[in-house]
């Protein structure tokens, strides 16, 4: 059964239509890539899909429920978690604060019993801090727990963000370029880190991604994107072996 | 021996610019806001327990609970109101505006129920206080209680902001509204605590004002009011450490300068050490230097 299925997305900014009548499944444990040139409108259906723009028409369904005008915040306690193209960790938190805050829904005590310090204050935060310590160390940043995110090196931020999106316990998760600015040694450990996220929790994915060699590496199926319109979707390697899709990333 | 009482008298006044700058620190850092009616919640707590103190014939401490509930209430509705329709406002301008508004809406309304003439207040701490030094030292009830609320509060904000979970997510929403968002945080819910937390401190702030100095007019939490935003902004603002060094700051430079330079040039004095500060470290004593990554 499809976990997201979007129909007829189009959002128009000004007289631009940004994305135009954008349609995806995506299967239950698939990991999928959303690719096109610069301005394509990838980054948008992000924005879409997580409610930060509300869409002119089309309908998003995740695991069969409605989310088109949920807000971001609705949309987030629904399952769908996702990293940053320019990463936005909290810099200036620690690490498992970074990854306490991604938890923090899941974790009811009162603003009055955290002020006083009383009732399940402490027990809950024990439970948050041994599940953000879990989570650490699956990603193996638990040698960094209580430093700031801003001084982690490149990699290992990108990592954390991922991190800090699984600790909302999402169903769907969109990772917005996660290779961007990385070095081949980098990016063969996001290969491996995002390898790591399916075995271990099952997930889904959706990536968008310019770097041909790790899209065609581990992405079950495509689509691409251009102009703000499906250009083509189908499998991995029968979609970049379209001419159509080679025109448009290499121009004429 | 005198100086000495000065400088704990210059504390105790400190103590209260801080409590008062607290709130200005925190709403400005998590909801990037100033909020200049913050002064006046201070009067309104004032009023309500001038008036519940004399209904209940001189029971103060009812008075101060009421006024701590009733402030919270009114900080969280002014957000809900006033500030939180024009968050998304195109300039930060509207917002301040509106705050100045309200500042005034307070006042005059006060002003309607009250009357312009100045209540005498009656403090609502009765302890004489200590004396030291066969009497040559003596520090009044009101001094001790006002400076040691003032590091409870202290202590009590840092603990909440860094060891539990709202804390947490004031300080992500502080940083980045739209990624805390994203994390399932809700912003408007954490900004709508900040408040609240910050007016109660402003009634807190009022009962030790008032104490202290015991008259009151729909005009006494203007100038502490804006001193405290001084405080704020001279210790770096959004910092509440920063807040609580301010106050203290200005707290003890006012009172030595009104003792050994002039009465009338402590003001002066004050607000000329802020253009110096901001001249030498434009983020303030703790501020952080913003470095805009390219």
């Amino acid at each position: 059964m499809a976990l997201l299925d979007v129909n007829n997305l189009s959002i128009s900014f000004g007289g631009l239509r940004a994305v135009d009548n954008f349609n995806i499944t995506i299967n239950k444990g698939e990991l999928y890539g959303l690719i096109g040139p610069n301005g394509a409108g990838k980054t948008t259906v992000f924005n879409l899909l997580t409610g930060v723009y509300k869409p002119n028409e089309g309908i998003i369904r995740l695991d069969g429920e409605d989310i088109t005008r949920k807000s971001t915040i609705e949309i987030n306690h629904a399952g769908i978690a996702r990293t940053f193209q320019n990463i936005r960790l909290f810099k200036n938190m620690s690490v498992i604060d970074n990854v306490k805050v991604g938890l923090s829904e899941r974790f009811k005590y009162s603003a009055l019993e955290g002020i006083l310090h009383v009732g399940r204050y402490f027990s809950v935060e024990k439970e948050m801090d041994a599940e953000a310590s879990k989570l650490l160390k699956v990603f193996d940043l638990d040698g960094e727990r209580d430093i700031l995110a801003a001084n982690l090196p490149y990699g290992k931020q990108r990592k954390l963000e991922i991190a800090r999106a699984m600790a909302t316990n999402p169903k769907l998760l969109l990772l917005d370029e996660p290779a961007a600015g990385m070095n081949p040694n980098e990016t063969k450990e996001l290969m491996d880190t995002i390898a790591l996220v399916r075995r271990e929790f099952d997930m889904t994915i959706l990536l968008i991604e310019h770097d041909m060699k790790l899209v065609s590496g581990i992405c079950e199926r495509l689509t691409v994107l251009n102009f703000g319109r499906v250009l083509c979707q189908g499998e991995t390697k029968e979609v970049l072996s379209n001419p159509e899709v080679i025109t448009a990333y290499l121009g004429e | 021996m005198s100086f000495l009482t000065y400088l704990i008298n210059g504390l105790s006044l400190g103590s209260i610019y801080a409590i008062i700058a607290l709130g200005y620190t925190m709403v400005y850092g998590i909801a990037k806001m100033l909020n200049f009616a913050h002064g006046d919640f201070i009067m309104v707590g004032c009023y309500i327990i001038f008036s519940v103190s004399a209904a209940l014939s001189g029971n103060s401490v009812i008075g101060i609970i009421v006024a701590v509930v009733l402030c919270t209430i009114l900080g969280v509705t002014t957000e809900f109101v006033a500030y939180r329709p024009l968050r998304g406002a195109a300039s930060p301008l509207a917002v301040l505006i509106t705050a100045i508004g309200v500042s005034y809406l307070l006042e005059n309304i006060a002003l309607l129920i009250y009357g312009a003439d100045i209540k005498s207040f009656s403090s609502v701490i009765t302890w004489e206080g200590v004396s030291f030094a066969g009497g040559q030292l003596k520090i009044q009830g009101v001094t001790i209680v006002t400076i040691l609320v003032s590091v409870v509060i202290l202590i009590a904000l840092q603990l909440f902001i860094n060891k539990t979970k709202q804390g947490q997510a004031m300080l992500a929403a502080s940083e980045d509204k739209g990624a805390a968002a994203l994390m399932g945080i809700n912003v408007n819910r954490t900004i709508a605590l900040t408040f609240a937390i910050g007016s109660s401190l402003a009634a807190v702030a009022g009962a030790l004002l008032c104490s202290a100095y015991p008259s009151l007019s729909p005009y006494t939490g203007a100038m502490p009011g804006i001193k405290a935003f001084v405080a704020a902004v001279l210790g770096g603002i959004g910092s509440i450490p920063g807040a609580m060094i301010g106050g203290m700051v200005l707290g003890i430079v006012e009172i030595l300068s009104k003792t050994y330079i002039s009465s009338q040039l402590s003001d002066a004095i004050v607000f000329g050490i802020l253009v110096v500060v901001l001249l030498v470290k434009p983020t303030g004593i703790l501020g952080r230097q913003m470095v805009e990554k390219v």
